[in-house]
């Protein structure tokens, strides 16, 4: 977060001046990788502190990371209903949470898996398996009267591929949650 | 070494001289360690008594309490005490039995997920799962507890995993990678927020309970008096800058001074030290203070910005800061004189509008002359606690507290019931001072049992029982805001206090004339062992000054 108030070169000071550095609503999603402590609870504690607080989790992915001892947290939180350094200043409160990135997402790769479970005989088979290509998604299972479609991407690719196969009859869909990685040379 | 003599090892470690707690099924090798563990035990009659006591304690003595329960309801019996100090900061170890870990997830007997159930409420928790993580955990718990922003601890142990044998080596590093509190203070903020000080024509300095927390009330002093800054305490911070003071506009917020509420009201800049912006202090926050801007000093990120937008954060520990505050600010050389109108605007406040009541002319005793009294009988040199209700409020206003740890009252959480056990456990903690509890009728009985603690440990707590017969700040609001249809708040003439002081070992009295009352109490409290006074005070008595809840200080009535 940006240091509000820095100490200015002119004097006198003047207080109208001063900018008020406070829980703004950014209005975009915000991605958060968090790095926790791999202990009992853990997830408990996250999703207590926002249930408790008032906040709304789009996605979570929770996975395991190199060290095992550790685990990454993805979460997707909407800034437009919540002011996000609240948020992650609640989160750093948690004992077992080591590193909070908010992850900038123009220097951020994110992707989320989806399987499609849609409705297709005969005719409308090919059409479907059309739209799966151009979405690069791969046809996982086919029976006489349905079609199971795995899509990788993002969020926004995901749910343009659900629209256009929901009126072909979308019997079922499971998404995972979003993951990200930082782009570069550093770590996220 | 078994596991449970590795507790009391690690208590003793911790500089524990006294735990209050209650045996059961699940911490029976606990409680078998405790025979030769050379650590102080008392019995309580409640898990809720003991864990009150651990934040009296705690809070009289700025060490960390603690608080002992066996699993299931002796645990859930904790959950109040654990709420309590969590909303008030305030350093406490809890230590529960579990059942045996073959038992967990059955629904065993007196098994409840005590983790589970108290993770919103805890600054942080541990479930022992192996009989050599206890000694880390326990020393891992009292430093959380401790540090930062303090607040209570819970370790979770299984009967069985205390039962094991176990290497114990005292720990001495902690291992806590994701708990780094901040305590220094950005040095350009600081400089930053002297300089804003300096600029400042109408400043406020507004403290709260952290200041208490950091013992940093010399420094607050020392600030306040570089300068004629107006300084005015939350109901937690009372005591953090002495009363009375000519700097002292008395306490803000909802029973606040109007001083006080209306100098924030009108402020150019707000120094809030160690406070959180509750909703009892702002009223209605699009109205709060809407002239200020904010400089915010608070060990906890978390809490600048909250509520209300913070120009000038400051992260750290109050005591740090406020030295470092000290030093740039006099480094600016500013003329006290430019204060000149804007103390002349509060005194206009303080002289208008002065904290004050009817008094009676017959023997009748006013709640408020209650305290006045208790003030003059003491010499205004006890501990304090309180209850929560009209006579909480009551106590704030009028026993002016000369110095930091001697008000002990329940303010995030408002506790009913807390009083009579916190006095018990500061007395525990300050056996060289007079602790007095400055109870309601309704409130004391929800701890009461905890008398007969007090009379078998002989703990001298002076316990005045401020007595309406009703629920009064309920019937207050009933009355103000519920057009007069009392519901449910009568209580009657029950019980009969003084004999219920007779039956637990204490001394029962009943006060009921003004005119002998600081004598009176002056006689209770020379009285040896604990004593209940039951002080017959006016029935319906309203408190005031009163900004209605989510109202502005503006509208202040009474």
């Amino acid at each position: 977060m940006s240091v509000m108030g820095e100490p200015g070169t002119k004097e006198p000071l003047s207080l109208e001046e001063l900018q008020a550095s406070t829980g703004l609503r950014t209005g975009r999603k915000h991605v958060l990788s968090i790095l926790v402590e791999n202990k009992s609870g853990v997830l408990t504690r996250i999703a207590g502190l926002f249930a408790r607080r008032g906040f709304n989790i789009d996605t979570l992915t929770v996975g395991p990371t190199d060290d095992e001892q550790i685990s990454r947290v993805t979460l997707t939180v909407d800034g437009a209903l919540h002011p996000i350094d609240q948020v992650t200043k609640q989160l750093h409160k948690l004992i077992n949470v080591l590193k909070i990135r908010d992850l900038e997402p123009g220097d951020t790769v994110t992707r989320e898996l989806a399987l499609f479970k849609v409705s297709a005989d005969g005719a409308q088979r090919g059409e479907l398996m059309q739209i799966a290509e151009i979405f690069r998604g791969k046809v996982v299972d086919v029976t006489k009267r349905s079609v199971i479609v795995e899509v990788t991407g993002t969020t926004e690719k995901i749910e343009a591929f659900e629209s256009m196969v929901r009126p072909f009859g979308l019997i079922e869909m499971m998404r995972t949650g979003e993951i990200a990685i930082s782009r570069g040379r550093s770590e996220t | 070494m078994r596991a449970v003599d590795a507790v009391m090892e690690c208590l003793k470690a911790e500089g524990v001289d006294v735990v209050f707690g209650l045996p059961g099924g699940a911490n029976l090798p606990t409680y078998d360690a405790f025979v030769n563990g050379g650590i102080r035990h008392i019995l309580v009659r409640h898990e809720a008594g003991g864990g009150h006591a651990a934040q009296g304690y705690a809070k009289a003595t700025g060490k960390v309490g603690v608080a002992f329960a066996t699993s299931g309801p002796g645990a859930t019996n904790l959950i109040t005490p654990i709420c309590d100090a969590m909303m008030d900061s305030v350093p406490v170890v809890f230590i529960t039995g579990q059942v045996r870990t073959e038992l967990l997830g059955t629904d065993g007997f007196q098994e409840a997920d005590t983790l589970g159930i108290t993770i919103p409420i805890v600054k942080h928790s541990f479930m022992i799962q192996d009989p050599k993580e206890i000694p880390r955990a326990i020393h891992e718990a009292f430093y959380i507890a401790r540090s930062g922003r303090p607040g209570p601890v819970l370790v979770d142990i299984p009967q069985d995993l205390s039962r094991g044998e176990i290497e114990y080596e005292p720990v001495t590093d902690v291992r806590l990678p994701g708990y780094q509190p901040t305590t220094d203070g950005n040095q350009k903020q600081i400089r930053q927020a002297a300089k804003a000080l300096a600029a400042a024509i109408r400043p406020v300095i507004y403290a709260g309970g952290g200041v208490v927390n950091a013992n940093a009330s010399e420094e607050l002093v020392e600030f306040a008096t570089s300068d004629r800054f107006p300084v005015t305490c939350t109901l937690m911070g009372l005591g953090g800058f002495p009363a009375p003071h000519e700097q002292w506009l008395g306490m803000l917020g909802m029973h606040g001074t109007r001083a006080a509420n209306y100098a924030m009201d009108e402020a150019d800049l707000i120094c809030a030290v160690g406070a959180r912006f509750d909703d009892r202090i702002t009223g209605k926050l699009s109205e709060f203070a809407p002239k200020a801007k904010f400089i915010h000093i608070d060990v906890d990120p978390a809490e600048i910005s909250k509520n209300v937008p913070a120009h000038i954060p400051i992260v750290g520990d109050a005591k740090l800061v406020l030295a470092k505050l000290l030093i740039e600010y006099r480094a600016l050389g500013v003329d006290p004189a430019r204060l000149g109108a804007w103390w002349e605007r509060i005194e206009g406040w303080r002289e208008k509008y002065p904290l004050g009541f009817q008094d009676s002319t017959d023997k009748e005793i006013k709640p408020q002359y209650m305290i006045q009294a208790l003030y003059e009988a003491t010499g205004g040199e006890a501990i304090v606690t309180s209850d929560v209700g009209q006579h909480q409020m009551w106590a704030a206003q009028y026993y002016d507290f000369p110095a930091p740890r001697r008000w002990i009252n329940s303010g995030g959480l408002g506790t009913m019931g807390f009083g009579l056990p916190a006095a018990m456990g500061a007395a525990v903690g300050c056996p060289e001072r007079l602790v007095c509890c400055i109870a309601g009728d309704g409130s004391v009985q929800m701890n009461a049992q905890e008398l007969a603690t007090c009379a078998q440990n002989e703990i001298p707590i002076k316990v005045f029982i401020m007595n309406n017969g009703y629920l009064g700040m309920v019937r207050q609001w009933q009355e103000l805001f519920w057009d007069g249809k009392y519901s449910q708040v009568d209580t009657g003439k029950f019980p009969d206090f003084v004999k219920l002081a007779e039956a637990y070992g204490a001394t029962g009295m009943r006060f009921e004339d003004k005119t002998t009352l600081v004598e009176d109490m002056k006689r209770a409290i020379a009285t040896e062992g604990p004593v209940v006074v039951d002080v017959r005070v006016t029935r319906e008595e309203n408190t005031y000054p009163m900004i209605p809840a989510g109202q502005a200080a503006r509208e202040m009535v009474g």
